[in-house]
């Protein structure tokens, strides 16, 4: 049986060579991204602004401007109206009541579904959701707080394992993937909210895994061939580890569509996120972290100043030498 | 390589029968997992979002507690100062600034009124701290000031006795399984799953239930009650029903009895007065008596019956209420009465609680949402799987079946962590199944190599696993800071995805290298092949 090989033996793709013209890209995208953000802002759910979200499901596909009208008629204050996946379910965003009073919440629900009932007899409220202000302020902070310490705690970590250019590149590189798919939200206007802070975080865990992979083989190339020139290095590494880019992608992305098509509404927009954050972060894996490690001076003599905490294995390697030798 | 001793084989296969059994009890239904021994009884729990039900974040203020350790120490300082016979008079009692502070008005006394206060201001515990600072200011005005560990202590306890009350009142309401836990030094988390209006809750957990009886002062100028001004000895505080048409009323400031001496309150109807809901309560022997006493001394006059600081009723006394039990009335309709039954009977609120956060999610979308997740997870699964099979030939099958060890594993793991799943959490259940086979690639995609370099099938099995672990270790150290970032930060929903994540992480490694390992070593050893497909 003849198996699947999506990438072909020994490819000798030159990723370096076009690092300028990666880098310039990587840069004008991310600046778009965060003019995105600037301009448009990020669609924030109540987690992170405070209010009331009431998910109604309707019989069939409502007219909005009408259910806009009837809930402005109440005077609750600036309503929001936003369909849910399916445009049968709609998601009613109201500011909290003024009043601390225990009861003006409960009655400011009762208000709005009465109204919304009586117009539409069939409609059914699957679930309602109300934040502080004073909860949402701290749920906004611990996500920002979680996303930077995920980025600097790994950029430490992979600085002490190897050297500082690859914690940086990986720092770099991180940023682009969180700051790409805070783009696509400023963008697409989805909903952003404490799930979606989730996914930020296994993006980062995803790309950071990628990168781990393309960075270890660097570091062995590198003890294995001294005298190899860093550009041609590099891109033996990523070449070597393609396959493996590439396979895991795509499991990972079938894996994600699956939840993105059946996973139900609720999931949608964390699995549009990861999703964008698998093809963001393959990208910057293959054409951006691993090339900055040439432009931040990565050389392969840098390794002999480490050579003693590295000599057990340096010895494993040295005799693997003969086989290896006859490759390049 | 091919040694691959006995001992790891079944140290390897007990592990897995092991999580696997603990996931086995999930999958049964109730009534069978109630006969499973004690320590089978290992389930997931299903998190709000995907049960259907109520969550609630109550908060107390903490200055309301330190406000009142004010008012509680003015009291006792009144009692003690004016008790015996060496009563020491004092005045300009006031509480600003957190400080309680007043004046001894015999400047002589100053001293043997210090010694008095001291033993007030001791803490309640064992560890010699002060709840209060005494001083003297000025020769003549003494000032009690709140120690920080008085004051975390007295929130501390507030707060523990506010749980239990909590607990208590959500018992009454025959609701199943509520979780209640603290967070936080000021704040309590309670779940209800399967509640379907939390509005009835929340006002039941919104009522401090502080029930107190009070005389009213008859004498007070009505004019001056109404703008606010109380005698000597009186408050003024608000009486919505007052018949009178002024929502305030004056009462005395002495407490005749309070909430803390009943030992029942149940709804009921009053038959005299149009079946008016009322709530009909008992007092306990100590009570009861002093309710006897007090009513028998002030015959023909009102009383106040106060709740939470508000006037619900100022029936008159017609006749002394010896019996021990007595009648709430005031504007109730059944439902709120029966709420202030249950509100009573488990005792007055420390503090009063206020809901920041509320979260409720219907039974029909968490069906949806389970249905969903388990679809998408089939899905996820079987797509990996094909994908492996056509990349990897035997290599991805036993890749696979690693994955579906794995499921298991995990949902055993949780199972006997007792963790709760969330809808993330599914959604980090489909994730792992994409990488978990990541190792797996990492391993085949380097033996491929190794092939490919021209070494042995024995060589290149061995340096495939052997130099992909340890990238795979690395990768997966990353991957847990972030996971373990998202534990530690994050809140309610995302800690769910976390916990999966992590689960998944380490039994990833487990299965998809250990596990697959020992499969492909004993397939070699058999075969012995000198060629493979991979």
């Amino acid at each position: 049986m003849r198996l699947l090989k999506l990438v072909p033996d020994n490819t000798n793709i030159g990723f370096v060579a076009v690092r300028k013209i990666a880098f310039a890209l990587t840069v004008l995208l991310t600046i778009l991204a965060v003019a995105a953000v600037g301009a448009r802002g990020l669609n924030l759910g109540v987690d992170f602004v405070g209010g009331l979200m009431m998910e109604a499901k309707f019989d069939s596909p409502p007219p909005l401007d009408r259910v806009r009208k009837d809930i402005d008629r109440l005077n609750v204050g600036d309503v929001s109206l936003q369909q849910f996946g399916d445009p049968r379910t709609v998601s009613i965003r109201l500011p909290l009541p003024e009043s601390s009073d225990e009861g003006a919440t409960n009655a400011l629900v009762a208000k709005v579904q009465g109204a919304i009932k009586a117009e539409y007899p069939g409609v059914s409220f699957s679930r309602y959701d109300a934040v502080s202000g004073k909860v949402s302020d701290e749920l906004i902070w611990n996500g920002i707080l979680a996303v930077m310490l995920a980025v600097v705690g790994i950029a430490i970590f992979s600085w002490f394992r190897y050297e500082w250019q690859f914690g940086v590149s990986t720092f770099v590189a991180i940023m682009h993937d969180v700051l790409m798919t805070l783009g696509f939200f400023a963008i697409t206007q989805l909903e952003f909210d404490l799930n979606i802070v989730a996914a930020v975080l296994t993006i980062i865990g995803y790309s950071i895994n990628d990168k781990m992979v393309i960075d270890d083989r660097i570091r062995e190339n590198m003890r294995k061939y001294r005298k190899m020139d860093m550009k041609a290095l590099i891109d033996l590494s990523v070449n070597e580890t393609l396959p493996r880019t590439v396979m895991t992608s795509l499991t990972v992305t079938l894996a994600l569509g699956a939840l993105l098509i059946f996973g139900g509404h609720v999931l949608r927009g964390f699995s549009a996120a990861m999703l964008l954050g698998i093809v963001v972060g393959t990208y910057s894996s293959v054409y951006v972290s691993s090339s900055l490690l040439i432009s931040l001076g990565l050389k392969p003599q840098i390794l002999d100043r480490k050579a003693t905490g590295l000599a057990a294995e340096g010895e494993r390697v040295t005799a693997r030498a003969p086989v290896d030798g006859a490759r390049p | 390589m091919l040694d691959f001793p006995r001992w790891k084989i079944w140290l390897i296969s007990l592990t897995i029968l092991l999580g696997l059994a603990f996931a086995i009890p999930t999958f049964l239904p109730e009534r069978v997992f109630n006969q499973l021994p004690r320590a089978m009884q290992t389930r997931v729990n299903l998190g709000l979002d995907l049960s259907g039900g109520s969550h609630l974040l109550l908060e107390a203020s903490t200055a309301d507690i330190a406000k009142m350790r004010l008012v509680n120490m003015e009291e006792q300082v009144r009692t003690e100062l004016r008790r015996g016979d060496s009563k020491i008079p004092i005045g300009d009692i006031s509480s600003q600034n957190g400080k309680l502070s007043f004046m001894v008005r015999n400047a002589a006394q100053v001293d043997a009124a210090v010694e008095r206060i001291r033993p007030l201001t001791q803490g309640a515990g064992m560890t010699g701290q002060r709840d209060f600072n005494v001083e003297v200011v000025d020769s003549s005005t003494i000032v009690l000031t709140p120690t920080e560990a008085g004051i975390d202590n007295a929130v501390n306890q507030a707060m523990d006795v506010a749980k239990e009350v909590i607990d208590r009142r959500i018992n009454e309401l025959g609701t199943r399984e509520p979780t209640i836990i603290r967070q936080g030094t000021n704040r309590i988390v309670v779940q209800v799953p399967g509640l379907q209006d939390p509005g009835a809750l929340k006002n039941l957990l919104g009522q401090t239930a502080k029930l107190e009886f009070k005389l009213v002062d008859t004498t007070a100028d009505p004019t001056e009650v109404a703008q606010g001004r109380a005698p000597v000895g009186s408050e003024i505080l608000p009486y919505p029903g007052n018949p009178s048409g002024i929502p305030v009323i004056a009462v005395k400031r002495q407490v005749m009895v309070s909430g803390d001496e009943l030992t029942d309150a149940t709804q009921g109807f009053d038959t005299q007065n149009g079946n008016q809901a009322v709530v009909n309560i008992r007092f306990n022997g100590a009570g009861g008596r002093k309710f006897g006493r007090v009513t028998t001394e002030n015959v023909n006059r009102p009383f106040a019956i106060i709740l939470d600081g508000k006037v619900l009723s100022a029936p008159n006394i017609n006749e002394p209420i010896l019996g021990g039990s007595a009648q709430i009335s005031g504007n109730f309709t059944v439902e709120s009465a029966n709420q202030l039954g249950i509100a009573l009977r488990s005792g007055k609120l420390p503090v009063a609680l206020k809901v920041i956060e509320e979260r409720t999610v219907g039974p029909q979308l968490g069906a949806d949402s389970i249905r969903a997740g388990i679809i998408a997870s089939c899905i996820a699964a079987l797509g990996v799987i094909l994908f492996m099979l056509v990349s990897y030939g035997r290599f991805g099958m036993y890749a696979n079946i690693a994955v579906v060890i794995n499921i298991f594993v995990i949902l055993g793991v949780m199972g006997l962590l007792n963790a709760t799943l969330t809808l993330p959490g599914i959604a980090g259940f489909v994730l792992t199944i994409g990488t978990a086979v990541d190792a797996n690639v990492l391993i085949y995609e380097r033996i491929r190599e190794e092939r490919r370099r021209g070494r042995s099938v024995m060589q290149s099995v061995e340096f495939g696993y052997k130099e992909a672990s340890r990238t795979i270790f690395e990768a997966n150290v990353t991957h847990a800071i972030a996971g373990g970032i998202m534990l530690v930060l994050g809140s309610g929903p995302v800690k769910g995805f976390a916990i999966v994540l992590l689960i998944g992480i380490a039994t990833s490694v487990f299965t998809a290298v250990t596990f697959t390992r020992m499969i492909v070593v004993n397939w070699l050893r058999r075969t012995r092949p000198t060629e493979i497909t991979i």
